[in-house]
């Protein structure tokens, strides 16, 4: 109550102020700086208000100093603390050589931050940068204050930029919808300006209308309270399809090199993930070489990397098939514990050689941001991956299909002892084989370097997701390989808002698990008469 | 007439193994209670209960080796029944806390009071009875591999895709498990025990007293799978390993065969785990890991598969090595040791130490021309 009390008491002595003082402009500019220095919140609020009602010439940039917590006020006098460290004084604009003495910044509250916004919004409608305009519409429109309507509509009738216009057009209906003694008539206008904007901000604006509105009214808000939702929700959906699409793209790159020596060889490469792991370091060397060397080149670091990594991979590839796996051929349960072998040495060797910790790779410029496409966003990185899957995809295609290696290798998946009856080198298929898979894996490193942790590990988080694409998928298509994936990846973010992260993964695990009950072979399995494959 | 029947089949190996699990389980106790620490002989609780974590584990490898080496079936979730095992002791252990928690809470344990859960949840009821526990370290892994395996068996899933299948459900298992909404200790899962059935856990003679149990259930598990493969029914095991198709067309039902061996093989490590709960004094999820699976085989395979005594033995060795590697200045080097032995024993060892020695020892002394002895598949 005393608060109330005070409020009140220091209204009454404000408006007789202000009836005092209205008839003199400087001696109202006058008691704003007065107020702000006094520090109080209230005295802040309504300095902040006066300074804007007034339109006084340094108005934007005591109230951005203030929001930014540079605004200096005490018995000394007001000043400005500038980006730059020096100084000035609020009321005249003139550069001080140091800050007055006796002034401390001035302090916020939510109160103060809410008349902040609502005056950087009033301040901002009149800025000749047609972005800033929509920017300043935008900030009203979330703070709905009332006392912005005139300057707002004075505004709409002087905009001639589209999209600063259509933003007005939203600060007003927010305005008159939360206003209390706004006409039925301007509501409903109101009401569809909102509706056509249907967003989040958009509910919560309609939510404000005033309890005591006409039964007319209330419905008209209920229905496009629904029409928002209803679009929110579809938004939402196609959010999560890209979120899911974005993260088949990383399994797809990440499983594709697999389900290729998989098919060819029978075997599961547990040393895949060290791979792709691999490709990520490639990618953290050679930035590190760029910047060193040539930083002009970084925005070409990746496209660097991009072969580094096929080679780095691929050679190690060649070299495990041709040390290890090629001994154990028949045996695929011992080329399983094999390879897991090497997936710890390599590990291991990585993590002395680089240390244990993340490391840093950077993202060149066309890489990073994101944009807006309706009410969804999308970043550059996730859709660079997904072009970039779908590129090597094809390639991978055109490589089974049009190639003489791509030949035998289908050969060979068919029916090895045929092929090499045939004449075909399945030891050298085998090994040429290995090193594709592990090099595409490498270049899944450099895709993930730009989204992920590059650490030791990194493989490791990524290897039970591409078995289970593999086998989902089934082996000898690479087809099957893509459906696989974006299947797994859509539906994963799918079940996500209903389960929950953990809950929906290990959903899916189950329900993979249940589908090789039913196709031992995967979705697209080849067709053979043989017993076991 | 189930003693006659074990032991009737049992060769020298398997007797020198059981003989020196006999002795260990007398007298490692007996050394620790009553030699003084100052004795040569003197063993100390530390390394006794180090020694009783290796058994444990020698008993995993017993109950993988049954489903590996004489059935073929290659499961990287190994590790998941010997958690469920180790979380079934883990909640009789958490309930005998009562109410010396940190909370004071005569219920509830202290996560669960932290988490601000107002009642036991069902899954925890009848954990407080010991009886009831150890039915359920049993029950748990046992149904869950039942009804894994009915459905894998039945629909024929073989191989690599078994192998990653099992993977992929220790691998759920584990995410679930992380979750604080379980009800199982989320990420720091069950410790700070107390007491087992009223002795104080940490007491040197409740100790001495888990060691030579673990001593006799390795004995027990030992001689259970001993008495499976020797046995008719371990014939046509043995059988599917081989040739599992033609096995099929002989007329045998061979998913019964696998479900049968694969579920005593779960049962055996879910006891596994629950020995080594007490002995560790924790249980949390990274007992799921799929890497700890994929150990246990490795352990196997050096030990020698498809004989039992050997993948208890590659258990224990593998862990002893582990431990002296960890413990020094080579403790970064471990994983490239551990790699490398996966990689040599599959390419130079296929069976194992054990398997190996005997054969070098079957040569000995035979002249150069005769054919070395075909060593048979299995023991």
């Amino acid at each position: 109550m005393p608060i109330f009390h005070r409020l009140k008491h220091a209204l009454v002595i404000l408006v007789a102020l202000v009836a005092a003082s209205v008839a003199s402009f400087a001696q109202t500019a006058d008691e704003a700086f007065t107020r702000l220095a006094a520090d109080s919140y209230s005295d802040t609020s309504r300095a902040i208000e006066l300074l804007v009602s007034t339109a006084h010439p340094n108005a934007a940039l005591i109230v951005e100093a203030l929001n930014d917590g540079r605004l200096l006020a005490g018995p000394g006098g007001v000043a400005v603390k500038t980006a730059g460290g020096g100084f000035v004084d609020a009321k005249t604009g003139v550069a001080l050589a140091a800050a007055p003495g006796d002034v401390k910044p001035v302090r916020l509250n939510n109160a103060v931050r809410r008349a902040v916004q609502a005056a950087l919004g009033g301040l901002g409608l009149l800025n000749p940068d047609p972005a800033k305009r929509t920017a300043a519409a935008e900030a009203v429109f979330k703070s709905r204050d009332a006392g912005l309507l005139p300057i707002v509509e004075a505004a709409i009738g002087k905009e001639t930029n589209p999209r600063a216009l259509a933003a007005l057009r939203q600060a007003q209906a927010a305005i008159l919808i939360a206003k209390p003694d706004t006409q039925p008539l301007d509501r409903f206008a109101a009401i569809e300006v909102l509706r056509d904007r249907a967003d989040q901000d958009a509910l919560a604006t309609l939510r404000a209308l005033p309890g005591d509105a006409t039964p007319a009214l209330k419905e008209a808000q209920a229905k496009a309270i629904t029409a928002i939702e209803g679009r929110l929700k579809l938004w939402a959906a196609a959010q999560n399809l890209w979120y899911g699409l974005s993260l088949g793209s990383v399994l797809l790159l990440a499983a594709i090199g697999l389900a290729i020596t998989f098919g060819v060889m029978g075997v599961i490469n547990m040393a895949h993930g060290e791979m792709v792991m691999l490709g990520a370091y490639t990618t953290f060397v050679v930035q590190e070489l760029i910047r060193t060397n040539a930083p002009w080149l970084f925005d070409w670091s990746l496209a660097i990397a991009l072969p580094a990594a096929f080679v780095v991979a691929g050679a190690v590839g060649i070299a495990i098939e041709r040390g290890v796996i090629r001994f154990l051929y028949g045996r695929p349960l011992e080329t399983l514990l094999a390879t897991w072998g090497i997936s710890l040495i390599l590990q291991q060797a990585v993590r002395t050689a680089f240390g244990p910790t993340n490391r840093e790779v950077g993202a060149p410029s066309f890489m990073s941001g994101a944009f807006e496409l309706g009410g969804l966003a999308i970043t550059y990185n996730r859709l660079w991956i997904i072009v970039f899957a779908g590129l090597v995809f094809a390639a991978l295609l055109a490589i089974l299909k049009l190639t003489p290696m791509g030949l035998q290798m289908r050969a060979v998946t068919q029916n090895r002892r045929m092929a090499s009856a045939m004449g075909i080198r399945t030891g050298r298929i085998d090994a040429l084989t290995f090193g594709l898979g592990s090099g595409v894996a490498g270049l899944a490193g450099v895709a993930l370097s730009q989204i992920d942790n590059v650490s030791p590990n990194l493989g490791q988080s990524y290897i039970i997701d591409s078995f289970m694409v593999v086998v989902f998928g089934g082996v000898g298509n690479l087809w099957g390989t893509l459906v696989g994936a974006m299947t797994l990846g859509v539906a994963n973010k799918l079940l996500e808002p209903y389960a929950g992260a953990v809950l929906g993964k290990i959903a899916l695990l189950v329900c993979i698990i249940l589908f090789i009950q039913k196709r031992p072979r995967g979705l697209f399995a080849l067709k053979g008469r043989a017993v076991e494959a | 007439m189930i003693t006659r029947f074990l032991l009737q089949n049992m060769d020298k190996r398997g007797g020198v193994f059981l003989a020196i699990l006999l002795g260990l389980a007398l007298l490692v106790p007996l050394s620790n209670l009553l030699l003084p620490a100052s004795s040569p002989f003197h063993v100390p609780t530390s390394t006794m209960s180090l020694w009783g974590k290796y058994l444990c584990y020698a008993l995993l490898a017993v109950s993988l080796d049954l489903v590996w080496g004489y059935c073929g079936i290659l499961s990287l979730g190994h590790g998941a029944f010997f958690a469920l095992g180790g979380y079934a002791m883990g909640l009789y252990l958490m309930r005998q806390i009562g109410s010396r928690g940190v909370y004071g809470n005569p219920i509830l344990p202290d996560f669960m009071v932290f988490l601000n859960w107002q009642e036991l949840p069902w899954y925890w009821w009848g954990f407080s009875s010991f009886p009831f526990a150890m039915l359920m370290v049993l029950a748990v892994p046992g149904l869950l591999a039942f009804v894994f395996g009915w459905f894998a068996f039945r629909s024929r899933v073989t191989g690599v895709y078994l192998s990653i299948i099992t993977q992929a459900l220790t691998y759920a298992l584990l995410l679930a498990f992380f979750r604080n909404d379980m009800g199982f200790g989320g990420n720091n899962g069950l410790t700070d025990f107390k007491d087992i059935l009223g002795f104080n856990i940490q007491a040197q003679a409740t100790r001495a007293a888990l060691f030579s149990m673990t001593c006799v259930m390795l004995a027990a598990g030992f001689l259970i799978a001993r008495g499976i493969v020797v046995s008719k029914l371990g014939k046509v095991v043995i059988a599917i390993r081989d040739a599992e198709p033609r096995t099929r067309f002989l007329g045998y039902r061979v998913d019964r065969f696998k479900l049968f061996v694969f579920t005593v093989s779960a049962c055996m490590a879910g006891v596994a785990g629950a020995l080594y709960v007490p002995q560790v004094g924790i249980i949390n999820p990274s007992e799921f890991a799929p890497a700890n699976s994929i150990e246990t085989v490795i352990w196997v395979a050096v030990g020698g598969r498809g004989s039992l005594v050997g993948a208890a033995l590659g258990a224990v060795v593998v862990n002893w090595a582990k431990t002296l590697f960890t413990s020094g200045f080579m403790a970064p080097y471990w994983l490239f040791a551990l790699g490398g032995l996966f990689v040599v024993v599959t390419l130079f060892l296929p069976k194992g130490i054990l398997g190996t020695a005997e054969a070098l020892w079957a040569r000995r002394g035979k002249p150069d021309n005769a054919p070395a002895a075909e060593p048979a598949p299995a023991e």
